[in-house]
């Protein structure tokens, strides 16, 4: 692309024309700006929290914010504890249903189901919590009841899917935050996929592969890293996800469990939950675990970004 | 570098079954999560149904009972809220989003600042929209208040990002040879970019920004901290405490009372309902008037 050259002599017409440049300018860097005044002003809010705590406000579970005592680690073993069943039980079927859509269906299916599936990923969070409080967690408990029964005297799955199930608990949570993810990883790993080059796919087949084959030998190595890179972003998504979660997950507090059925809490759901009864001490407390909850999921955020874009510029350049 | 390596060694008759085996699977995860959605949609349009037109158009038009016990409708405030509010994040972060992509597109480039730019804007879009919420309750709310436009603050934080990406994704399906014709006739390059080149990938601009705003309208957690809980009408964007459908969804889905329940399936309907009509508009303007590919 030729840019356009310098005008010799400045007048007005420069002048606007240079204005609008440096206003463009001012739109691209406000990204930067708005990222930097989060981390400055949230952390300046809650720095009485964290001078007072410490790392205390990581390692330790007691919150009892009328003492002033903050300690945020149940909250962050729930945010992950229940981003973990999420994604452990939205990566496979997002797999296969975006293996489905690109391999397997019928050409005229293909359009209609991206197309469905692209309309549930806007269907609002709260609506995903609403029927999970109000329409899921009550049968589902039954469920809950009878996998505990068939675990039991299983060491180890004894205690994760422990006794008295509650319908609000991490498991729910988890289910919801599935549900809700699915779409959104299933169609970037569709992008992902779908950047599979065609002369791969058809020597595959030119070899004799079954389509099963020629999605092992071509599709899934071609997509590795993509696909690690678009997990990390459901995982990303799972750990902010407040509304739904807030409403299924139990909002019990303190709770370091590993059974999946006992009632915990998270980040976000914390928050969401407890700022309408909070004072202002309370608030800071609050507001300093959105600071922690920031830095972790732009942590993740970042590394997924960069995997997903080293591998698309990968693909990009064994094409050309 | 992985090579691929495709063993076709077995047994044909093993591969195939193998390879039908993998089949079913895929199908199978096609049903397995068809079955909530479809299951939570039905919940949605049945009970929601019954709640939003069983009195039409009551629901639509009242406001919002003061005594949320109090069977019967009312989600009017929160319908006018939302739209207030997504309307306001949308004046601020459609054009302040489109200018930003015109900078990195067609000013930034490769440079070193426009790379940075693009990946923090991709990062920023993974931030929590809680997070967003308390943001501007600090910056915002905490001097000025409850109102709409706090709301809006916070949803247009949300949707700068997007916006950035889909309109930047547009502006490079513009062929260049339009630009050149433009300064072969004189004109300056702001000039240029704002009477042909962003015109020419106008309605895919639109679809992108619609799209982000469908998005954003459903969201809860940044309005918890910024718009307040009014029951009653306000029309007004900067002044008093407003309403929001999906603040009011997450407030009544947690109440026991038969009545408030039930508000809130109808003004889920009816967010659904919105968010639907958004992305079927933006997905008609991808379809009529879209650049080709």
């Amino acid at each position: 692309m030729i840019d356009q050259p310098k005008p010799l002599l400045g007048s007005s017409r420069d002048l606007v024309d240079r204005a609008f440049g440096w206003l463009a300018f001012g739109a691209a860097a406000l990204v930067l700006l708005i990222l930097g005044m989060i981390a400055m002003t949230m952390t300046s809010r809650a720095s009485s929290v964290f001078s007072k705590m410490g790392l205390d406000f990581f390692t330790t579970k007691r919150w009892a914010p009328p003492e002033n005592i903050f300690g945020g680690l149940s909250f962050i073993w729930g945010t992950l504890y229940t981003s973990l069943i999420a994604i452990v039980l939205a990566v496979p079927i997002s797999l296969a249903v975006a293996l489905f859509i690109t391999q397997v269906a019928p050409r005229r299916l293909k359009m209609p189901l991206v197309y469905v599936l692209d309309l549930l990923a806007v269907v609002p969070s709260v609506v995903f919590g609403l029927w999970g409080v109000l329409a899921f967690a009550s049968p589902i408990q039954g469920v809950y009841t009878k996998i505990h029964h068939l675990v039991r005297g299983i060491p180890v799955l004894q205690s994760i899917f422990g006794d008295t199930p509650q319908g609000r608990c991490f498991m729910t949570a988890g289910i919801i935050l599935a549900i809700m993810i699915t779409p959104i990883i299933t169609s970037l790993a569709r992008e992902v996929i779908e950047t599979t080059p065609q002369n791969e796919k058809e020597a595959a087949y030119a070899l004799g592969a079954t389509r099963w084959e020629m999605i092992r030998g071509s599709i899934i190595p071609h997509s590795k890293g993509g696909i690690v890179g678009t997990v990390m972003l459901g995982l990303g998504r799972a750990m902010g996800e407040t509304i739904a979660a807030a409403l299924v997950i139990g909002a019990s507090i303190g709770q370091l469990s590993l059974d999946v059925f006992s009632p915990g809490n998270s980040m976000p759901a914390v928050i969401a939950n407890e700022w309408g009864e909070a004072d202002d001490l309370h608030k800071s407390g609050l507001i300093a675990m959105a600071v922690v909850l920031f830095m972790i999921t732009i942590l993740v955020n970042v590394i997924a970004s960069t995997i997903v874009r080293r591998s698309m510029a990968r693909s990009r350049g064994k094409r050309t | 570098m992985d090579t691929a390596v495709i063993d076709l060694r077995g047994r044909a008759s093993w591969r195939t079954v193998k390879n039908t085996i993998m089949t079913v699977v895929m199908v199978s995860g096609f049903v397995v999560i068809a079955i909530p959605l479809v299951a939570i949609l039905w919940s949605v349009i049945a009970r929601g149904a019954h709640s939003a037109f069983s009195q039409f158009p009551a629901f639509f038009t009242k406001e919002i009972p003061h005594i949320s016990r109090l069977p019967g409708p009312g989600m009017g405030p929160a319908i006018v809220g939302t739209l207030l509010v997504t309307g306001g994040a949308t004046a601020l972060a459609v054009p302040l989003g489109i200018l930003g992509a015109v900078y990195l597109h067609e000013y930034g480039h490769e440079s070193r600042f426009a790379h940075l730019v693009r990946f923090m804007s991709v990062v920023m879009t993974g931030v929590p929209s809680i997070v967003m919420g308390l943001f501007v309750y600090v910056v915002w709310t905490m001097r000025f208040g409850y109102s709409a436009f706090g709301g809006s603050i916070a949803m247009a934080c949300l949707m700068l990002p997007v916006v950035i990406g889909s309109t930047e994704q547009m502006l490079r399906l513009v062929p260049p040879n339009l630009r050149e014709a433009s300064y072969a006739l004189g004109a300056t390059k702001s000039r240029t970019i704002v009477t042909v080149v962003v015109p020419a990938a106008l309605p895919g601009i639109v679809s992108g920004a619609l799209l982000a705003v469908a998005r954003a309208a459903g969201e809860t957690a940044p309005l918890l901290f910024t718009i307040g809980a009014a029951t009653q009408f306000n029309p007004h964007l900067f002044e008093g405490a407003n309403n929001a459908l999906s603040a009011q969804i997450f407030v009544n889905a947690t109440s026991s009372f038969a009545g408030a329940q039930d508000r809130a399936w109808g003004a889920a309907l009816t967010l659904v309902l919105l968010t639907f009509l958004i992305t079927m508009i933006a997905r008609v303007f991808t379809a009529r008037f879209g650049l080709k590919r």
